[in-house]
C-alpha cells in the first residue's frame, strides 16, 4: 500500500508572526502515514502556535493568519476552523482538559456525535429530538477504547476518574472519530503516572500500527526516544533539528532544546556576584501551594540578602506558584519567614506590610487598574499600604491625596523606565504591553520595599523592552539593595540578569545553580522532576 | 476500629449537609402541625390539591437548571402569557375543558415570544442568569401591564362588559373564570375517604414528568446538560450553545405558561395585577425546599418541594395564631421564610463551591504531611 507517494502531512516554510513579533520560521517537516513525530522545544519555541496553524485555531485568524503551506496528501489544505480540520482527519488532544465533569466516559467520547434513533416527535419537531442510542454509543465508545489499548471504565463519570483516565478519555474521543488520520497530543503524559505514562506509550505504537500518525509534544525527552520514528526540535522559532530517534540521545535533545549560542549567553566575568556570606532574608520551609496548573509542592528555599535569584522551569510545574503563594494570591501551607519574622500566608495584606512587593505575570489582571490613569496605578498601593502621597487635614481625620506629589513620582518613573505614554494622566490600558509591564515594575519601585517579587516580567513584550525592563530591575537591585525573586519561563534572560538561578521541576526545587552554569546543566534539571 | 466509624459518621453528617433545606422544612412542619390543629384528612386534602395546582409549574423549572441557567425567575413571563390568553378565553366565553385547551394553545406564541426575548438577555449576561432573569421580570410586567391596563378593551377588542374596568378600558382587578372553576381536577376525580383526587389534573403532570424523562435522553436534552455542565466544551464539541440555552428557556416558559392554566383553573379566578406576580417566587422556593440546588434538580426534588413547602403554607397561619393569637403572624412567617430558603440555597451553593476548592488546597498539605512521615 505505498502507492501513495506523498506524505499525509507536509507543513512548508511556515511562517507566523503576532503583530510583527516573529514567533516561527520557515518550518519544515514531513510526516508519513502510520509515523510517530516527536516535537520538543523549550516554552516559547513555537510549538504550541505551529500546533495551532495545523488545527486551525481560532486565534492564528484572528492575529492575521500564516504565511507557508500545509499540505495533507499533497493537498493544499486551510483550516479557517477547528472544525475543518476535524473533517479533514486531524485530531487533537489539549494540555488542558476539554471534557464535561458530570457526564461518563462514553458520554464525553461521543459528545455531540452521538448515534440517534428517530421517534414520532423528532419527525415533527426536527432532529434535535431523536433520541440517542445508548446500545450504539457503548458499542462504539467501547471500539474507540479498544483502539486505544488502554482500559478505561466508559460508565465512569469524569469528575470521579483519577487524571489519567481523563487524558485517555480524550485520546478515545479522538479516536472514535472514522475519520482520523493525525493525532496531535499536546504534553499528554504530563498528567499522568509512570506506568499511565507507560500504557500511553504503548497505545501510541499501536495506534502507529493501525495507520494513524501522531504528533507527540513532551517534554520528557525518553518518551520521544521510545516511542518516535523521528524527532523535530525547535528553539526561538525555527526548526533547529529533524532526526530519526534512532540516531540521537536525551543529551543531544537537550543540547538543541535550550543551547543556542553559547557565546552570547554567557554572563560577563565582572556582573557575577556571590552573596553567599550575606543574611538569609527570606526563607521558604516546606512550602505548598493550591495554583491551578502551576502546583507547588514541598518547596524548601533561601534568598540571601541583596542577590537577584532567578526561579526558572517550564511551563506547569509551579515556578509560578512560588511567588505566587508566599504573597497570599493562591492558598498555600509552610512556613515562610522574612528578616527573621515569620510572615502569615494567605494574607496578601500583611506580605504588603513586612515590605515585599509583587509584580504578577497576569498584568491585566492583577497588575493594573486598566481604567485609571498612570498616576494612580503607580501611587495606589503606596498609597493604600504606606500612606505615602496623602497630605493629612484636620490632624489626620481626613487624609487628602497630594497630587502633586503623585504626579512627581510618576514622571520620574516615566522618565526613568521611558514609559511611552502621551502623559501622566494617559489610562493604563490604552499603553502597549511593554509599557504596561514597565508601570507594573513602577508601582512596585514605589512602594520602596526590601524584597520585590517579578513574575514573568518579560511575557509578551518585545525585545526592546524586555532589554529595558531587565536593565530596570538590575539596576533597582545594585541601586537600592533590593533583593529580587524574578520567575521567568525564559532561561537565558535568567541567566543575563540573575545571580543564582533555582530551577523548579514536578512543583519541587530541583537544584540551585550558579548564572554562569552551562546551558544543558540547566537542561538537566528541568526535566528531572516533571510530572 | 475507629478509623472504620469516622466515615460512617461523616457520611451521615455529609448527607444532613446536602439535605439541610429539606430536613429543616421537615422540622419546622413537625412543630407546627400539631399547633395549627388541623384533621389529617383536611391536610391531605389540601396537599392534594395544592400539588395538582402547583407541580407543573414547578417542574417547568428544571429545563433551565439542566442547561446551566440555574433558578428560572423569568417563569413568571410563561404567566404573564397564559393570563394574557386566559383572559381572551374569558371574553370569547370559551367555558369548560374547551376553554382551557384553547387556553393553553394560545398562550404558547405569548410565552414563547417572552422566552425568546429573556432567553436572548441571558446569552447576552452569561454567568447571571438569575438576577437578569429576575429583572427581565419587572421589565416585562410593565409591559404586561400596559397591555391588559390600556390595550385591551381600545385596541384589542373586549366584548364582554363584565371583566372590563368601568372606564371603558382595561381589565378588572379580578376576572372571574367561575366557569372555567376545576374543570380539570373535576374530570376523572376520585374521592377515597373525603380527600379528593383531580385525576387528570395529575395524569398531566404525569405526562410531564415523563416528558422531562424522555427529554434528558433526546439529543437536545444531552446538549442541554453538556451545556449546563461547561459551555466552552460543548462549544468546541460543536454544539450551538446559545441556541440550546434560549430552546431551554422558551421551553421552560412555555410548560410554565400550561401549568399557569391549569393554576388558574384550579383556582377558579383570575387575579389580573397580582396573579403571576408571587409564582416565580413560590415555586423557585418550592423546588429548593425540596433539595435541589441552583444546578442540579430532579422531579423527586419538585414533588417532594411542593409538599414540604405547601404543607408549611397550610399550617404557618394556624400555628402564628396558636403562637401569637394573631394568624397575620404566620402570613407573614410563611413569606418570610420562603424568600429566607432562596437566600440559603444561594448561599449554599456558593459556599460548596469554595469548600470544594479549599478541599484541593487541604489534600495537597497531607499528601506533602504524608511524603514527610515517609521519609
Amino acid at each position: 500500500m505505498t502507492t501513495n507517494t506523498s506524505p499525509l502531512l507536509q507543513m512548508q516554510n511556515i511562517k507566523k508572526d503576532f503583530f510583527g513579533n516573529q514567533v516561527l520560521t520557515d518550518i519544515n517537516f514531513t510526516l508519513g502515514e502510520g509515523e510517530v513525530l516527536g516535537l520538543c522545544g523549550e516554552n516559547g519555541a513555537g510549538k504550541s502556535t505551529l500546533m495551532k496553524i495545523l488545527f486551525g485555531m481560532d486565534v492564528i485568524r484572528e492575529t492575521g493568519g500564516y504565511g507557508g503551506d500545509v499540505l495533507i496528501n499533497g493537498q493544499k489544505v486551510e483550516f479557517n476552523t477547528p472544525f475543518d480540520a476535524l473533517k479533514a482527519g486531524i485530531g487533537m488532544v489539549h494540555q488542558e482538559f476539554s471534557l464535561i465533569p458530570g457526564f461518563t466516559a462514553t458520554e464525553n467520547i461521543l459528545l455531540n456525535r452521538e448515534p440517534q434513533k428517530k421517534n414520532v416527535v423528532s419527525e415533527v419537531f426536527g432532529e434535535r429530538l431523536n433520541t440517542l442510542d445508548y446500545k450504539e454509543m457503548d458499542r462504539r465508545s467501547a471500539e474507540a477504547i479498544e483502539k486505544m489499548g488502554v482500559e478505561i471504565d466508559s460508565k465512569m463519570v469524569i469528575s470521579d476518574m483519577p487524571v489519567g483516565h481523563k487524558q485517555f478519555t480524550e485520546i478515545a474521543r479522538e479516536l472514535s472519530k472514522d475519520q482520523l488520520k493525525l493525532l496531535i497530543l499536546d504534553e499528554p503524559t504530563a498528567v499522568l503516572t509512570e506506568k499511565e505514562a507507560e500504557a500511553l506509550l504503548s497505545s501510541i505504537r499501536n495506534m502507529a500500527a493501525q495507520g494513524i500518525s501522531v504528533i507527540f509534544i513532551t517534554h520528557r525527552l525518553h518518551e520521544i526516544l521510545a516511542v518516535c520514528d523521528k524527532v523535530v526540535v525547535m528553539r526561538d522559532g525555527y526548526v533547529v533539528k529533524d532526526v530519526p530517534a534512532a540516531e540521537t540521545s536525551v543529551e543531544e535533545i537537550t543540547r538543541w532544546m535550550v543551547g543556542r549560542d553559547v557565546q552570547s549567553a554567557a554572563v560577563s566575568a565582572g556582573e557575577v556576584r556571590s552573596h553567599e556570606d550575606a543574611k538569609t532574608i527570606l526563607s521558604i520551609k516546606n512550602l505548598w501551594v493550591d495554583m491551578p496548573g502551576e502546583t507547588v509542592r514541598n518547596v524548601s528555599l533561601d534568598v540571601k540578602e541583596g542577590e537577584i535569584l532567578g526561579i526558572g522551569g517550564l511551563a506547569g510545574q509551579g515556578k509560578l506558584g512560588i511567588p505566587n503563594g508566599v504573597m497570599g494570591l493562591y492558598e498555600a501551607g509552610g512556613r515562610v519567614e522574612f528578616d527573621g519574622k515569620e510572615i502569615p500566608l494567605n494574607n496578601p495584606r500583611r506580605c504588603l506590610d513586612s515590605s515585599l512587593a509583587f509584580v504578577s505575570e497576569d498584568r491585566r489582571g492583577v497588575g493594573l487598574l486598566l481604567d485609571e490613569s498612570l498616576e494612580w496605578n503607580i501611587a495606589f498601593p503606596a498609597m493604600q499600604i504606606q500612606n505615602k502621597f496623602l497630605k493629612n487635614l484636620l490632624g489626620g481625620v481626613i487624609k487628602w491625596r497630594d497630587e502633586r506629589a503623585i504626579h512627581q513620582v510618576t514622571q520620574k518613573y516615566i522618565d526613568e523606565l521611558q514609559i511611552k505614554c502621551t502623559s501622566s494622566k494617559q489610562k493604563a490600558k490604552e499603553l502597549s504591553g511593554g509599557n504596561q509591564q514597565k508601570v507594573c515594575l513602577a508601582k512596585a519601585f514605589a512602594l520602596e520595599p526590601k524584597f520585590l517579587f517579578v513574575s514573568e516580567p518579560t511575557r509578551g513584550i518585545d525585545v526592546g523592552a524586555k532589554a529595558l525592563v531587565l536593565d530596570a530591575l538590575k539596576r533597582f537591585n545594585r541601586d537600592s539593595g533590593v533583593t529580587v525573586v524574578m520567575i521567568s519561563s525564559e532561561l537565558e534572560e535568567l541567566r543575563q540578569t540573575c545571580d543564582r538561578i533555582a530551577i523548579v521541576s514536578g512543583g519541587q526545587v530541583a537544584g540551585i545553580l550558579p548564572a554562569a552554569a552551562s546551558s544543558e546543566e540547566f537542561g538537566m534539571l528541568m526535566i528531572s522532576k516533571v510530572v | 476500629m475507629k478509623k472504620k466509624n469516622i466515615p460512617a459518621g461523616k457520611k451521615a453528617l455529609e448527607l444532613v449537609r446536602g439535605n439541610a433545606v429539606p430536613i429543616m422544612f421537615v422540622i419546622i412542619c413537625a412543630i407546627f402541625i400539631p399547633m395549627a390543629g388541623f384533621s389529617p384528612s383536611y391536610l391531605l386534602n389540601e396537599i392534594i390539591t395544592r400539588m395538582g395546582r402547583n407541580l407543573f409549574l414547578v417542574l417547568c423549572l428544571l429545563f433551565p437548571i439542566m442547561a446551566g441557567m440555574g433558578l428560572n425567575f423569568a417563569m413568571t413571563l410563561g404567566a404573564m402569557g397564559a393570563e394574557i390568553a386566559v383572559i381572551l378565553v374569558a371574553d370569547w366565553q370559551i367555558w369548560g375543558i374547551p376553554g382551557v385547551v384553547l387556553s393553553m394553545i394560545l398562550s404558547i406564541p405569548f410565552s414563547a415570544l417572552l422566552g425568546f426575548i429573556c432567553g436572548t438577555l441571558q446569552n447576552m449576561a452569561k454567568g447571571r442568569e438569575m438576577i437578569t432573569s429576575y429583572i427581565i421580570n419587572f421589565f416585562i410586567n410593565g409591559w404586561y401591564q400596559l397591555i391588559v391596563l390600556y390595550i385591551m378593551g381600545s385596541i384589542i377588542p373586549i366584548i364582554h362588559a363584565s371583566i372590563m374596568l368601568p372606564r371603558g378600558y382595561g381589565i378588572r382587578n379580578t376576572v372571574s373564570l367561575l366557569n372555567m372553576r376545576q374543570c380539570l381536577d373535576d374530570l376523572l376525580a376520585v374521592r377515597i375517604g373525603g380527600v379528593k383526587i383531580p385525576v387528570f389534573t395529575f395524569i398531566l403532570v404525569g405526562l410531564m414528568c415523563l416528558f422531562i424523562i424522555w427529554f434528558r435522553r433526546t439529543k437536545l436534552g444531552q446538549d442541554m446538560r453538556a451545556v449546563g455542565q461547561d459551555m466552552d466544551v460543548a462549544r468546541d464539541a460543536g454544539i450551538n450553545v446559545d441556541r440550546t440555552r434560549i430552546i431551554s428557556v422558551v421551553m421552560s416558559t412555555v410548560c410554565a405558561g400550561f401549568g399557569m392554566v391549569i393554576y388558574l383553573q384550579n383556582i377558579g379566578n383570575l387575579p389580573t395585577y397580582t396573579g403571576h406576580s408571587q409564582i416565580g417566587m413560590f415555586c423557585i422556593a418550592a423546588l429548593l425546599v425540596g433539595g435541589a440546588s441552583v444546578e442540579k434538580a430532579s422531579i423527586g426534588n419538585a414533588f417532594l418541594g411542593v409538599i414540604l413547602f405547601h404543607l408549611m403554607f397550610i399550617v404557618a397561619p394556624g400555628a402564628g395564631a396558636f403562637i401569637t393569637g394573631d394568624s397575620m403572624v404566620g402570613e407573614y412567617f410563611r413569606v418570610f421564610l420562603s424568600y429566607g430558603v432562596i437566600a440559603l440555597a444561594l448561599i449554599m451553593y456558593e459556599a460548596k463551591k469554595r469548600m470544594a476548592k479549599s478541599k484541593a488546597g487541604r489534600e495537597l498539605a497531607e499528601a506533602q504531611k504524608e511524603k514527610e512521615a515517609a521519609e
